[in-house]
């Protein structure tokens, strides 16, 4: 019987071995494929097993780790704060994913990044606990507060740049959320997610980055560079030719202005911006054309996404319109929408003396250590214009915050230069109108913020609505908080 | 070679045991300091406990089988030691997760008692030859015990199978004595009749076929094993029991026909069974498509768990992530039982596994060997089937914890959780042992039992 025993034998042998080259397989080579599983909670479990690194602003955390101590999660994410940073943020939610900086720089902050890998290697073998590292934001405490606080319970967006660097400075989106409601893995983390979702508010929308709306007259910014830099006019005293009413051309449309008594028939490219003449620019608009119009407003940023590294929705300016049409988008009504994050880079770049700078929300990674992993280095985004049309624009800036519209803006000891917006949409104009401002402001020392501020339907009723009234004052108290004044 | 004269080896025996039980000692206070940071208090109470298990069993296989296999008892104690911090560790987890009772101090408890039996069989169990004489009265208890469950209801957790007795909190799986029972009657069966079924068949196109009275009784299992697949949805006993017996029927008679008919037969009903029971075509669909219950709309009976253990194997890489740091407990409720091999393929990594395979393959080689060393045909017989029954049902379970095969529903022996499996695998490993003492004792008579019943003595 010992022949058969033996085969028997040599049988057993080839069941463990049909086991071991199936583990092999399964743990050697398919191991990454499992452990990465989108199904594997492994994933979301390490991300909360170590104490997360923080995000940063002006020194200091507005992001916590706490210790929970639960057998899935050990840590939760809280926020110092919460709703006034979000929209810089995001959130990190053990239950529902992370967005934004929380998504983004999840390699550094969870400590994962194979930049952190010799830190971590060497935390092992001493015993350190492993710990996130931290992102260092470029925002500026105070323009936040003070944008935050200008907007208050009304719906808007607000964004503020340094224009010299492209640092983003604030970074305002109302009404907003705690990402600290929904951090956990709770019963009441999964209400207040579905709640949030739920609110017709929106206010887990990221309005200053991720929403467009038509900018109005701040878009005749554009339209004027537009003009200087193709020769159109060569001073802002030029005389533009307009009649009253415009007749929209290949139609019997008259394009009108906001009240009959603007001086705006015949005005200079300056007396038209001080009192946002429509026919004007419409005028000016058409005259150049589509493709030039569309080639000037790309250089600020148009029809592209920008990654600041949370990526932008693409402002638009239409490629596709006829004549008529392009007189409407050139006085940013139409099909022309752009973000507050748009409108705020067309402030930079005029007071930029026409140098666009890549707008950026990051300044380092850290590691938990403090040791610097990555620093940004300041890019130009562009040359939008030239030195000599952004000088010109800058008056024209001034001027509206001087004579024009942007009175409100008014701060003393700066140099202040703005452009209103009162944008209707909707269905036959028939929602009620965004207030848009968007402005600089400079330092007699140099030093310089630009601002884009919108409220959506800031008032109810329709004719309190304005840029001048609405958004000035809070762009104004944003610029004087970022310069200190 | 030869039986006689081998040395003891029961210092050797002495030595490896230390180290079985020294390992799973140290393991357990690594789960404590991964867990808490700190020695785990039952340490030393575990240590001391395990130790003078092990060391009463030394020294009765000293006094009752001095000749028997060194390595078995150290292999059968650390895979026990392990298999108890294992499922303390999960315990220590899902006190917070679920409402899993506290299964290690039972595992505890009746791993003592798993001792105590084989304390039992190395006293009682003079001469295994003895159980030769209950040749039918075990296939009649083997019957019963298969066919006991049926009666009983299944709980839904229980994932479809009807394999347990339960008497209010006592439950026993009386699948795992039927092992041995069944053992003992296809080896007793087979030591008879193995001249009938050898010689006296005709030869058919290169294969030798039974006569019809002699391969009645295979049908009989055959059915047998179908039926409890149909009644009692376990697959996995109905391929053990199946396979043992060819494998049986194969040593005894020496002739390959016996595999190949075996085979077809096998064959024959899984795909009859596959076609119409419900719950084995689940089983199949589960196997092709893990990842198929984590889709919004699984499959009707589709579980989680397949996929959880490949995300554990997977998660736990080659080196694996250190004992207590893992998260087994995702695996759910049969992490401590059915899937408690993906709890070590998480932690100890592939590395950690492949050791788990090898001492089992060293458990059943050492099995087999025996059966070449002993030196009646029952004895051989009966370590045969032991020991292939072991390897199958380390195949099954591991196979379709690893998704290899379809999953069936057992216990790794001695490492997962289960009182019935684990006093049955020690009174397993009794036996074999009592065996290979006979085996290699030297200047034993013939045994007189096979001469009695006029057997032919190999």
């Amino acid at each position: 019987m010992n022949k058969p025993i033996r085969r028997v034998s040599i049988f057993c042998l080839v069941l463990i071995l049909a086991l071991m080259v199936r583990t092999n397989w399964v743990q050697g080579v398919q191991a990454e494929a499992w452990a990465t599983n989108k199904n594997n909670k492994r994933q979301v479990y390490d991300r909360y097993a170590h104490p997360r690194g923080n995000i940063i602003v002006d020194g200091k955390p507005v992001t916590q780790s706490d210790f929970v101590n639960g057998l899935r999660y050990k840590y939760k994410r809280s926020w110092v704060d919460g709703a006034m940073y979000a929209p810089v943020t995001g959130y990190s939610s053990q239950s529902f994913g992370a967005s934004q900086l929380e998504q983004l720089e999840d390699g550094i902050l969870s400590g994962s990044d194979d930049r952190l890998f010799f830190r971590n290697t060497l935390d092992m073998l001493t015993g350190e606990p492993k710990k996130g590292g931290d992102v260092v934001t470029t925002i500026n405490s105070k323009a936040q507060k003070a944008a935050f606080d200008g907007l208050g319970n009304k719906k808007g967006a607000v964004v503020a740049l340094d224009p010299r660097t492209g640092a983003i400075l604030a970074l305002v989106s109302t009404p907003s959320y705690d990402p600290g409601a929904f951090a956990g893995s709770e019963s009441g983390d999964s209400k207040a997610w579905v709640d949030l979702n739920a609110d017709p508010n929106k206010p887990m929308l990221n309005r200053a980055l991720r929403e467009t709306y038509p900018p109005g007259s701040t878009f005749k910014l554009v339209t004027a560079a537009a003009a200087f830099e193709n020769g159109v006019f060569q001073s802002v005293d030029d005389q533009t030719q307009t009649p009253k009413p415009y007749i929209l051309p290949g139609t019997k449309t008259e394009l009108r202005n906001e009240s009959d008594n603007e001086p705006c028939e015949n005005a200079t490219v300056k007396v038209a911006m001080d009192w946002s003449c429509n026919t004007v620019y419409g005028k000016i608009g058409t005259e150049l054309g589509k493709e030039k119009m569309r080639a000037q407003a790309e250089k600020f940023g148009f029809n592209s996404t920008v990654d600041t590294p949370v990526r932008s929705e693409k402002s638009v300016f239409p490629t596709n319109s006829t004549p008529d049409g392009v007189a409407l988008d050139s006085i940013g009504q139409h099909d022309t929408r752009a973000t507050p994050l748009q409108m705020a880079m067309v402030s930079a770049a005029i007071a930029n003396n026409g140098s666009l700078m890549q707008p950026y929300l990051v300044d380092q990674e850290r590691s938990a250590s403090l040791t610097t992993i990555s620093k940004h280095t300041e890019k130009q985004y562009s040359q939008a214009m030239s030195p000599e049309t952004a000088q010109k624009l800058q008056d024209l800036m001034v001027s509206v915050v001087d004579n024009g519209t942007g009175k409100n803006a008014k701060i003393p000891g700066l140099t202040v230069g703005g452009k209103t917006g009162t944008a209707q949409h909707g269905e036959d104009n028939a929602g009620l109108p965004f207030a848009w401002f968007t402005s600089y402001a400079k330092t007699p020392d140099g030093q310089s913020v630009a601002v884009a501020v919108v409220v959506e339907d800031g008032s109810n009723n329709r004719d309190g609505i304005s840029g001048g009234r609405l958004a000035a004052p809070i762009a104004k108290a944003v610029m004087q908080a970022a310069l200190g004044k | 070679m030869s039986p006689q004269g081998a040395p003891n080896r029961r210092n050797t025996e002495l030595a490896m045991l230390a180290f079985a039980v020294l390992l799973p000692v140290l393991a357990y206070a690594n789960v404590g300091l991964a867990m808490d940071d700190s020695l785990p208090a039952g340490m030393l109470g575990y240590g001391l406990g395990m130790g003078a298990l092990a060391l009463v069993a030394h020294l009765l296989m000293r006094r009752f089988a001095p000749y028997a296999d060194p390595l078995m008892l150290p292999i059968a104690t650390l895979l026990n030691g392990l298999g108890v911090v294992m499922i303390w560790r999960l315990d220590k987890a899902g006190k917070l997760l679920h409402n899993n009772y506290p299964a290690a101090a039972n595992q505890l408890m009746w791993s003592g008692l798993g001792v105590a039996f084989f304390i039992f069989v190395m006293i009682f169990l003079k001469d295994h030859r003895v159980l030769q004489r209950y040749t039918y009265i075990s296939m009649a208890a083997a019957l019963v015990l298969l066919a006991a469950p049926a009666f009983f209801p299944a709980r839904k957790e229980d994932f479809g199978a009807k394999i347990w007795i339960r008497m209010g909190a006592f439950s026993i799986q009386p699948g795992e004595f039927a092992k041995i029972i069944l053992t003992v009657f296809f080896a007793g069966y087979l030591m008879v009749k193995r001249d009938a079924l050898a010689l006296a068949s005709r030869r058919f196109m290169g294969l030798y076929l039974p006569r019809g009275r002699d391969l009645g009784p295979i049908i009989v299992i055959w059915l047998l094993s179908l039926l409890i697949l149909i009644f009692e949805n376990d697959l996995g006993s109905s391929f053990l029991y199946f396979g043992l017996f060819v494998v049986m029927l194969y040593v005894a008679t020496e002739r390959t026909s016996w595999i190949v008919f075996g085979l077809l037969m096998s064959v024959g009903g899984a795909v009859a069974v596959a076609s119409t029971a419900s719950h084995v075509k689940t089983r199949i669909d589960a196997w092709l498509d893990p990842m198929a219950a984590f889709t919004p709309k699984p499959p009707q009976g589709s579980t989680e768990q397949i996929g959880q253990s490949l995300m554990a194997l997977g998660s736990g890489g080659v080196t694996g992530s250190g004992l207590g740091q893992g998260r087994s407990w995702l695996i759910d409720f049969a992490a401590k039982s059915d899937f408690i091999l993906g709890s070590f393929g998480e932690e100890l990594g592939l590395t950690g596994i492949m050791a788990i395979f090898m001492l089992y393959a060293l458990l059943v080689q050492r099995g087999l060997r025996t059966a070449i060393a002993a030196r009646d045909p029952f004895g051989k017989l009966f370590a045969v089937g032991l020991s292939s029954a072991m390897a199958l049902q380390v195949f099954v379970v591991a196979g379709g914890v690893t998704g290899l095969i379809p999953l069936t529903g057992m216990t790794m022996p001695f490492l997962a959780q289960g009182g019935s499996s684990v006093v049955a695998n020690w009174a397993l490993i009794a036996i074999l042992l009592k065996i290979s003492d006979s085996a290699r004792r030297p200047g034993v008579e013939p045994a007189p039992a096979t001469e009695l019943q006029g057997g032919a003595a190999s």
